[in-house]
């Protein structure tokens, strides 16, 4: 029996599960092979209750959403959460930063009593997650190996140091060098440092390694003369939910 | 007595979350509604007090799939604020980055999303048996599309390279022309694609509406120009509020829009009704290949409209990298000086016309922001389209009337959870 894998979204803008999809036909092909797609509502019409494993996009931002998230755990035996609003609240989270009713108010006016919304939360704070695919979006290619190593009974191997080291590797000039901000000293790597190769900073959308070297984040900042509080704004687009939580 | 109930709980192959929700009593309709039921998501509330140079970044998340489309509004509304107008060279490259979002999105919907009804199953995954060459052929489209994108801003979903001023990096030359040969072999998939949609048959429900696009005089515009309609003529971008009128209904988490009639519609087939002189001649054949004329008031040809447009961003994406070899590249200085201001960006998103309007201070932070996204426009046009064609088929099986109905949603290639930002 292949495995039954399932794919559910929460509030995200849904572009995992589109990058999901940005497989050659070799890929598609022998992942039809590996796995049953069950669930996958933004491109299939069958819906099945059945599933070993589930893959969640999004954050948690209604009451609504907290018992569909919590039946699905129910349901499935391993659950992975897909990009960074799944796995650390991400963008979804600035509005945090606002009481509830404001940030209605700000959108809807005086309609705003028709909606209801919750501070934002990723989905470990509400269910068990077995395993991360991070990043906004994630790299697909990543998230094959998560499937296979899933489908091989192995734990998928998610790098847990800082993406500086895939920027030196990557050869590109330090964004510090250039006058810039850059959350690259604190965030897990795994992304290629695609964002300054790009001729950008790093975000932050893979979330803080697990023992980030602040002190050290610090020191740079102030090599380099700049504040911890504009790179604090900076963190805050991705990973507001760490830093209120903290 | 017999009673009609139909409640299509999450319509399913499209962006996001929608019901559809149908009552009737012996031929008596007593409730048709579309239902947009996604979160609240905020994103309004969530761009104030950020720094300029985040908020194309925070923006393009509105949209997964037409990220490209909100990064190019949200900066043009930043340039507009700042008094910047970018080089020449940063609209080629605009223009080329927009194509290659357009050819993914349009092919997504019309081969993964739309072909599955046509073709009898539920979903792309057992064309991989039944119709391997369709399928493979589609994921070469979408590959290519991402592969342009990656060339010109890092990657496709949620771009990097393109920021306020210009291209924080610029495309290889080389690669550049590899990627030509490429658009000239989608050329070909393109012909397979139309020669399936003509054994389609589309069906035929035609409402007129009102219809919504930008125009520009020099070319089918994707990027600049006014706001066009077919009731009312040129309102220019500054005024866009007199266009779209947005107000709350309770059933919908997503605002509704209204112009001269109960609703407009925007998008591809919009767009074809008001711009179709200007499609370049392949496209323009393949509009006649298809059958699809203008005025053409058939919601269904929606996806028509969009092979269409395929074809012509593909035509369009060899013209402008035939011109950007032609010219070089250079590095230009992107240097932004902030000041106070406020400035609307239109463009044309795949769904159809996106509007972001925001205020600055003077330190270049963000005060006010308002975004109104094509699928807010349209809902109001499903509605309304559903009012119609549903007494025209009470007498069909349930389930067909619920597949028509399912059929309809998707034809507008609604991208939900971005209406509900």
């Amino acid at each position: 029996m292949k495995p039954k894998v399932a794919f559910f979204d929460f509030t995200s803008c849904e572009g995992c599960q589109l990058d999901a999809l940005n497989l050659t036909a070799e890929e598609l092909i022998s992942l039809l092979n590996a796995v049953d797609i069950v669930n996958f509502r933004e491109v299939m019409t069958e819906r099945a209750d059945n599933y070993d494993i589930a893959f969640v996009e999004g954050s948690i931002t209604r009451e609504s959403e907290i018992p569909r998230l919590q039946n699905i755990r129910d349901r499935a035996k391993v659950v992975v959460a897909l990009g960074a609003c799944a796995c650390i609240g991400g963008v979804n989270c600035l509005k945090n930063h606002l009481p509830v009713d404001a940030a209605l108010r700000i959108v809807y006016g005086k309609d705003a009593r028709y909606y209801d919304t919750i501070p934002a939360r990723p989905i470990d704070a509400l269910i068990k997650v077995d395993y991360y695919v991070r990043g906004c979006p994630p790299i697909t290619a990543e998230l094959l190996k998560v499937v296979k190593a899933l489908l091989l009974g192995k734990k998928p191997e998610i790098p847990n140091y800082p993406v500086c080291t895939e920027c030196k590797m990557a050869g590109n000039i330090c964004v510090f060098e250039r006058g810039m901000t850059c959350l690259g000293p604190v965030i897990r790597a795994g992304c290629g440092a695609i964002c300054v190769t790009s001729g950008r900073h790093c975000w932050g959308c893979r979330g803080l390694v697990d023992d980030p070297n602040l002190d050290s984040e610090k020191d740079i900042l102030q090599k380099y003369g700049l504040t911890v509080e504009k790179v604090v704004e900076k963190f805050k687009i991705y990973n507001t939910y760490a830093e209120v939580t903290k | 007595m017999t009673k009609l109930n139909i409640n299509v709980h999450h319509v399913t192959r499209v962006e996001g979350h929608g019901n559809i929700v149908l009552n009737a009593t012996d031929g008596k309709i007593e409730k048709v509604l579309w239902e947009v039921i996604e979160s609240p998501r905020l994103f309004e509330a969530m761009l104030c007090g950020r720094y300029y140079e985040d908020v194309p970044h925070i923006a393009s998340r509105i949209c997964g799939i037409c990220s490209i489309a909100h990064s190019t509004a949200s900066i043009q509304a930043i340039e507009a604020a700042f008094g910047i107008q970018p080089s020449e060279q940063t609209l080629l490259l605009r223009k080329l980055l927009y194509n290659a979002e357009l050819i993914e999105s349009h092919v997504l919907h019309a081969l993964f999303l739309v072909a599955p009804d046509f073709l009898g199953v539920g979903s792309v995954f057992p064309l991989v048996e039944t119709h391997k060459e369709v399928v493979v052929m589609a994921l070469r489209l979408k590959k290519l599309s991402y592969s342009l994108a990656e060339l010109l801003a890092g990657r496709k979903t949620h771009p990097l390279s393109c920021v306020v001023g210009g291209f924080a990096k610029l495309p290889k030359i080389d690669e550049l022309k590899a990627i030509r040969t490429r658009l000239e072999d989608a050329l070909a998939d393109l012909d397979v694609t139309v020669e399936l949609f003509k054994t389609l048959s589309i069906p035929n429900f035609s409402r007129e509406t009102e219809y919504i696009a930008l125009k520009d005089d020099k070319e089918y515009a994707f990027i600049s120009g006014h706001i066009a309609s077919t009731d009312a003529g040129i309102t220019p971008v500054a005024k866009y509020l007199e266009v779209t009128n947005e107000f709350c209904v309770p059933h919908s988490t997503a605002k509704y829009t209204k112009n001269k009639r109960d609703s407009y519609m925007v998008g591809a087939l919009a767009r074809f009704n008001l711009n179709h002189d200007q499609l370049l001649p392949r496209a323009r054949r393949t509009a006649e290949e298809l059958g699809l004329s203008a005025p053409c008031h058939k919601p269904f040809m929606i996806t028509v409209a969009q092979v269409v447009e395929a074809v012509h961003a593909v035509e369009d994406s060899l013209r402008l990298i035939d011109q950007i070899l032609d010219w070089g590249l250079e590095e230009e200085d992107n240097a932004v000086k902030v000041q106070a201001g406020r400035g609307i960006g239109a463009v044309e998103a795949p769904r159809g016309i996106l509007f972001h309007d925001y205020t600055f201070d003077k330190n270049g932070i963000l005060t006010k922001a308002n975004c109104i996204i094509p699928t807010n426009q349209n809902h109001n046009n499903v509605q309304k389209d559903m009012e119609a064609i549903v007494p025209l088929m009470l007498d069909q099986p349930e389930d067909i009337i619920r597949h028509t109905l399912e059929m309809l949603v998707r034809a507008y290639d609604p991208c939900i959870s971005c209406s509900a930002h």
